[in-house]
């Protein structure tokens, strides 16, 4: 009875490896014309555009399929000095150094396309009363040395907003594009103050001062939720505050305005061309829009 | 057996034994390749690692700073530096609070299933725990973020729940399965002749738990414990998601000394959100590195202090284990 029951297994999984072979073996015979594939990799800033700028390509180019990858505007770069990349999105710019690592590792020039512009914005709590800030108060805030620890030290009474005087600054890990570029327009390029909350992601910096009183962070406009609400900036003490909005950034009042780059190595051939030239029309510039960030052509840069 | 008779019957025979002998030790040197793979595998390990962290020793390695600096700026615009203080305190911090947390229950539980419940409990205890140890470790994570964060921030007021004391109630109950195996192990390996002995004296249960069963197996609870701290020292998505992920050292001068609603950051957690996007450039052409390439170089460092860290752990726990077993 029993030595039955074991061929019967042995058979079902014999029949079941055969049929999973021919079946691939089917698939491939089946599929048609080549696909052509760009892959793009990078910033985490730029990330979800990337996919919507895929999936809107995927309708209108059937035959090619991009594929996205988020990581970090570090990946991307990395990527692209490896070669393995068609596009780096980065929402910063390339050292000297990685330029130079890329043309000698591809042979290559590393060439840069302005695809959009994005507001960096300084987020807080919903319930956080304070309004607005210059940019010395948040370089105090979090760059080393700083003397800014609490809310108080802004005039900001957290006691009623129910929330601690300490402020919790939430920032990125040290190899984002968009730490860097903080780091480069606020703190100029003096090093951040130990103790913030790094977070690896974009949303991660939302969700997380979505989710405690005291806390205020950076991260794109593009994702803000109804947890959080945006800090208004000005350059400095007595000139205006402006929101990041497409209007601000647009008039040139908003003060952490950055460009979203693509990167490719050397001029883009073929398939990547087309992209990228159809990312620039004013079809791909709709999904910037979308996206919650801003177009080229309506930036006033 | 056979149903043919004469010369066909033992040809069949015979091609049967050459056949057994043939597939005999095929399958005798495959499971040799397999128990030899993992030790190339390990060695394998251990010469990447040390290979990518080679030229940051050789270069930008200042052992002082490394280990006694808190400063952790590797990409630093201005003043590249590479402390690892704070981490290894973090690591440190949250191992203490999650054995805090893990100790008293497993051997508590150890010494439950061991000896004082029935079969069908044991059994039943036993499956339930070891599915404890089957919950993804980015799952325990996710109940530190959404569960832990808000409960310890209305518990205590912290302005932050993310902290020491989350992560180590996480990480403690994630090493809760290992230490309780190993420990009931080492209970039930006290002979029941100390056990039968000190019930005809007439001791009480908590009597026999303390004077018997405790010191007779120590060494192997203590092989336990250290297997636990192997598995907090080196665990990685939670303590990303729930530490806080913050350069801090949670001590100061003002009581109570250690502040557990701290945020800090482990060593395991550095390599996790940095290894991804830090660059691994080649050697120029005069034989020095650019500056960039030394922050993936020193992420590997730390690898080799924390491959360090939980190899020495780990060979402790084995030789007592082993002493466990030779004096039986």
């Amino acid at each position: 009875m029993k030595n039955w029951k074991q061929e019967l297994i042995k058979c079902v999984m014999a029949a079941s490896m055969a049929v999973s072979l021919f079946g691939c073996k089917g698939e491939k015979g089946a599929s048609g014309p080549q696909k052509v594939v760009i892959s793009n990799s990078g910033s985490d800033t730029m990330v979800n555009l990337a996919q919507m700028w895929a999936e809107e390509y995927q309708k209108i180019k059937p035959e090619v399929s991009v594929e996205v990858a988020g990581g970090g505007s570090g990946v991307g770069i990395r990527d692209l000095i490896q070669g393995i990349v068609d596009i780096a999105n980065c929402s910063r710019d390339l050292t000297d150094a990685e330029k130079e690592q890329a043309k000698r590792n591809t042979g290559k020039e590393p060439v840069e396309w302005i695809v959009g512009y994005d507001a960096l914005a300084v987020y807080v709590h919903k319930s956080n009363p304070v309004e607005s800030l210059t940019l010395e108060q948040l370089a105090s805030v979090y760059a080393e040395g700083g003397p800014v620890d609490k809310w108080s030290q802004l005039n900001i009474d957290m006691k009623a907003a129910g929330g601690n005087d300490e402020i919790v600054r939430v920032s990125r890990q040290n190899s984002s594009g968009t730490y860097f570029y903080f780091r480069e327009v606020v703190l100029g390029n003096k090093d951040y103050k130990p103790g913030s909350r790094d977070m690896s992601g974009s949303k991660d910096v939302v969700e997380l001062v979505g989710k405690t009183i005291g806390a205020i962070g950076y991260s794109g406009m593009g994702y803000v939720t109804d947890a959080v609400k945006f800090v208004k900036l000005s350059a400095g003490e007595g000139k205006p505050a402006y929101e990041p909005s497409l209007e601000n950034v647009a008039a040139g009042h908003y003060p952490l305005a950055r460009s979203l780059l693509m990167y490719t190595d050397g001029q883009p051939q073929g398939a990547a061309k087309e992209y990228i030239e159809w990312i620039l029309s004013p079809a791909g510039q709709e999904i910037v829009k979308k996206a919650g960030y801003i177009p080229v052509a309506a930036s006033g840069k | 057996m056979c149903a043919l008779r004469g010369p066909v019957c033992s040809f069949l025979t015979r091609l049967r034994r050459i056949l057994r002998i043939v597939s005999e030790r095929t399958i005798v040197s495959l499971i040799f390749l397999c128990g030899v793979s993992a030790v190339i595998f390990v060695f394998g390990i251990f010469f990447f690692v040390f290979r990518e962290g080679a030229p940051f020793l050789r270069h930008g390695f200042d052992a002082k700073e490394f280990f006694l600096s808190p400063d952790w700026y590797p990409t630093s615009a201005t003043n590249k530096r590479y402390g690892i203080l704070a981490q290894l305190i973090g690591t440190g911090t949250v191992t203490l609070v999650a054995m805090l947390v893990a100790v008293p229950f497993s051997l508590g539980a150890g010494i439950f299933i061991a000896e004082f419940c029935g079969k069908k409990t044991r059994e039943i205890m036993k499956i339930l725990i070891e599915l404890l140890a089957a919950i993804p470790s980015v799952v325990w994570g996710f109940i530190g973020l959404m569960v832990m964060n808000p409960l310890i921030i209305w518990l205590t007021g912290a302005p932050i729940g993310l902290n020491v004391l989350n992560a180590g109630v996480i990480v403690g109950l994630m090493s809760v399965p290992i230490i309780v195996t190993i420990a009931e192990d080492a209970i039930r390996a006290v002979p029941d002749t100390y056990i039968e002995a000190a019930e005809a004296l007439g001791a009480t249960r908590w009597q026999l738990v303390r004077k018997v069963i405790l010191p007779a197996a120590k060494s192997g609870l203590l092989a336990a414990v250290l297997l636990g701290v192997g598995r907090a020292v080196g665990e990685t998505m939670a303590v990303l998601m729930c530490t806080g992920h913050s350069i801090n050292i949670p001590f100061d001068g003002k009581a109570p000394f250690f502040h557990v609603l701290d945020s800090v950051r482990t060593l395991t957690a550095t390599i996790a959100a940095e290894m991804g996007e830090a660059p691994r450039l080649e050697v120029n052409a005069d034989g020095t590195f650019p500056a960039e390439a030394l922050h993936y170089q020193s992420l590997f460092v730390i690898g080799i202090v924390l491959f360090a860290v939980t190899f020495v752990i780990n060979v402790t726990a084995d030789l007592i284990v082993k002493g466990i077993r030779k004096r039986k």
